[in-house]
């Protein structure tokens, strides 16, 4: 186990590498001078040359680019063109509302999709299941941004139950908290509610009829616990593997959701600066969502090594 | 059977929402753009099967000629995505000293998640048509190079590949010939699905207003102007997506079937349960 976790820890290196300079050249992909273009049309000659000084754009790429990354391992990712404040600072600030998102979300998709897909595997043999796989492919297809302007006009609008914009922190109450996060993170939780779902469902359909649980049955073991005990904990190894991706997938959301809600997060603060062209704080953040994302993945593959020893030699 | 007939339902209403935007100049009524201020927001009746926007437009034009936009961003996105993605997996399966190097840069692309990428590039490239197929592409291709890698990897080592190595046939022959043609399926499939998910990210990237320009109708574009008429006019928001979920959930359908006709693991999974289900009856 030692082994494999050095190697994997390894292995985040080459990809940071990589996803830094995906980061860095972001800039530069930018037609036309960027300091002109941050500064605008009526920008004075001068303002541009100091601000070229300033973002070291005299200098050669990969000089720059070296530069910045040397900035970037201190912990420093430059400041906001727009309000001047160090952008790992903005990071900070608004990373609060963001992770609250996630948790809740991730909550929503763990205590909706394990009962839904143990459900549909015990049913497997009614119409429930084939009516299942495409309810689950139609979550896949609905754009979330359309379904939470559905369920902000249902919930917030015909039916006001829940707030349909808005943040309150943690440190003003837990109830207020939860009241006003419970929409966005639903919307947020439901497409990934069909895919792992229906991830837990086809693994656990590979081994309902395993020789194991073959035994199990003949030992005159009770179905349900059949299915619990050697089925679904079984399924659980291989669905690890997606939650990467559901990480992802929710990170990603969070940028549609947030500016849909006015949740005063990351992805609020991504479109902001996009709409800004506060091009620091839009590499700030895209690097800071990257990284969380390589550490999720690498969590996830030490946590699947340790419950599969098999993953380790291979 | 009843998949079967499910895939053949999704082709169908996939070609005729095809269709029916590439021949939409002979056959819609009324024009897509022509506004009318005494007809603003109006409810869908008959004369306007989807209401009308705020500009007076008949949206049900608008939402059957926005499909052309999506599709074509949607099919450009899958077809270059998947001829880089597919020459990286060749390469990278085949060459294995290119291996190391090439997935390195496709886990590097991979660490973002693609919705996020995508966004990041085209508010650096600007939020042209041509800027987001490249933005989208960019962002979808690393899966499919993941997927055809690991595909020729494991015929990498079949006996006619090995046999025609020993005769000294060329590398790119046994490419082309020998495993391109042994790895197509998956490739078909994984290309279905972005599709899918081109369609999807280009209306979200329409809606967060980064998108296409707001000018040219597309599905993104019409939810993000209804967005503030939702109170009094929800089917300016109701029928674009509607819109979208049809022409996605039809073609996550075919590449979820495709999977299935080419799998022969799933096919065997089938057989084998069959009996099973019908064991207790007998």
């Amino acid at each position: 186990m030692l082994n494999y976790t050095i190697r994997r820890l390894l292995s985040v290196i080459p990809v940071m590498l990589v996803v830094s300079i995906i980061v860095f050249l972001l800039v530069h992909l930018t037609p036309g001078n960027p300091a002109f273009i941050i500064l605008g049309e009526d920008a004075s000659p001068e303002a541009i040359a100091q601000l070229e000084e300033q973002l070291g754009l005299n200098e050669p790429l990969y000089i720059q680019f070296f530069d910045w990354l040397k900035q970037v391992i201190t912990g420093d990712l430059g400041t906001s063109v727009y309000s001047a404040q160090p952008v790992t600072e903005l990071i900070f600030a608004n990373f609060g509302p963001t992770f609250s998102l996630m948790v809740l979300s991730l909550l929503f998709i763990l205590i909706i999709s394990i009962p839904i897909a143990i459900l549909i595997v015990s049913l497997r043999k009614t119409i429930l299941d084939p009516l299942f796989t495409n309810v689950s492919l139609l979550g896949v297809s609905v754009p979330e941004f359309w379904l939470a302007i559905l369920l902000v006009l249902a919930f917030g609008v015909t039916f006001p139950v829940f707030p349909v914009a808005g943040y309150m922190p943690l440190a003003d109450g837990f109830g207020a908290w939860l009241y006003h996060l419970l929409l966005p993170a639903f919307v947020l939780a439901l497409v990934e509610i069909g895919i792992i779902a229906r991830m837990l469902r086809d693994s656990m359909l590979d081994s309902v009829n395993q020789d194991y649980t073959k035994t199990a049955r003949a030992k005159g073991v009770r179905e349900r616990d059949v299915l619990m005990k050697h089925v679904f904990a079984n399924a659980l190894i291989p669905t690890t593997t997606v939650l990467g991706a559901t990480v992802a997938g929710l990170l990603g959301g969070t940028v549609i959701i947030e500016t849909l809600f006015t949740i005063p997060g990351i992805g609020q603060l991504l479109i902001d600066s996009i709409h800004r062209r506060d091009y620091p704080v839009i590499q700030g953040v895209v690097l800071f969502i990257a990284a969380i994302y390589v550490l999720v993945n690498l969590v996830v593959d030490l946590l699947y090594a340790f419950l599969d020893p098999r993953i380790r030699y291979d | 059977m009843m998949s079967k007939k499910r895939n053949m339902i999704a082709l169908t209403i996939f070609l005729l929402i095809a269709l029916a935007t590439i021949t939409a100049n002979w056959w819609l009524p009324v024009s897509p753009t022509a506004m009318d201020a005494n007809q603003r927001l109006l409810a869908p009746s008959g004369t306007h099967w989807f209401g009308t926007d705020d500009f007076g437009r008949d949206i049900f034009a608008r939402v059957v000629v926005a499909a052309r936009v999506s599709l074509a961003v949607g099919v450009i996105v899958a077809i270059i995505a998947t001829v880089i993605g597919t020459l990286i997996g060749l390469i990278s399966g085949y060459f294995r000293k290119t291996d190391f190097i090439l997935m390195r840069i496709v886990d590097g692309f991979l660490a973002f998640p693609a919705l996020l990428l995508a966004l990041a590039l085209v508010a650096a490239l600007g939020g042209s048509i041509t800027n987001i197929v490249i933005a989208l592409t960019i962002a979808f291709f690393p899966v499919m190079s993941r997927v055809v890698r690991s595909a020729v990897l494991q015929i990498n080592n079949a006996q006619y590949i090995e046999a025609a190595r020993t005769t000294g046939t060329r590398d790119l022959v046994i490419l082309l010939k020998y495993i391109l043609p042994n790895v197509l399926s998956p490739i078909i499939v994984q290309s279905t699905f972005i599709f899918a998910k081109a369609i999807l990210a280009e209306a979200a990237l329409s809606f967060l207003g980064v998108g296409v320009n707001p000018s040219t109708p597309t599905w993104g574009n019409m939810l993000q102007e209804s967005q503030i008429y939702i109170t009094i006019a929800p089917w300016f928001s109701i029928f674009p997506g509607i819109a979208i979920v049809i022409t996605v959930l039809s073609l996550n359908i075919l590449g979820d079937g495709l999977r299935d006709a080419f799998d022969p693991h799933s096919l065997k999974r089938k057989r084998k349960r069959k009996p099973k289900q019908t064991a207790p009856a007998a």
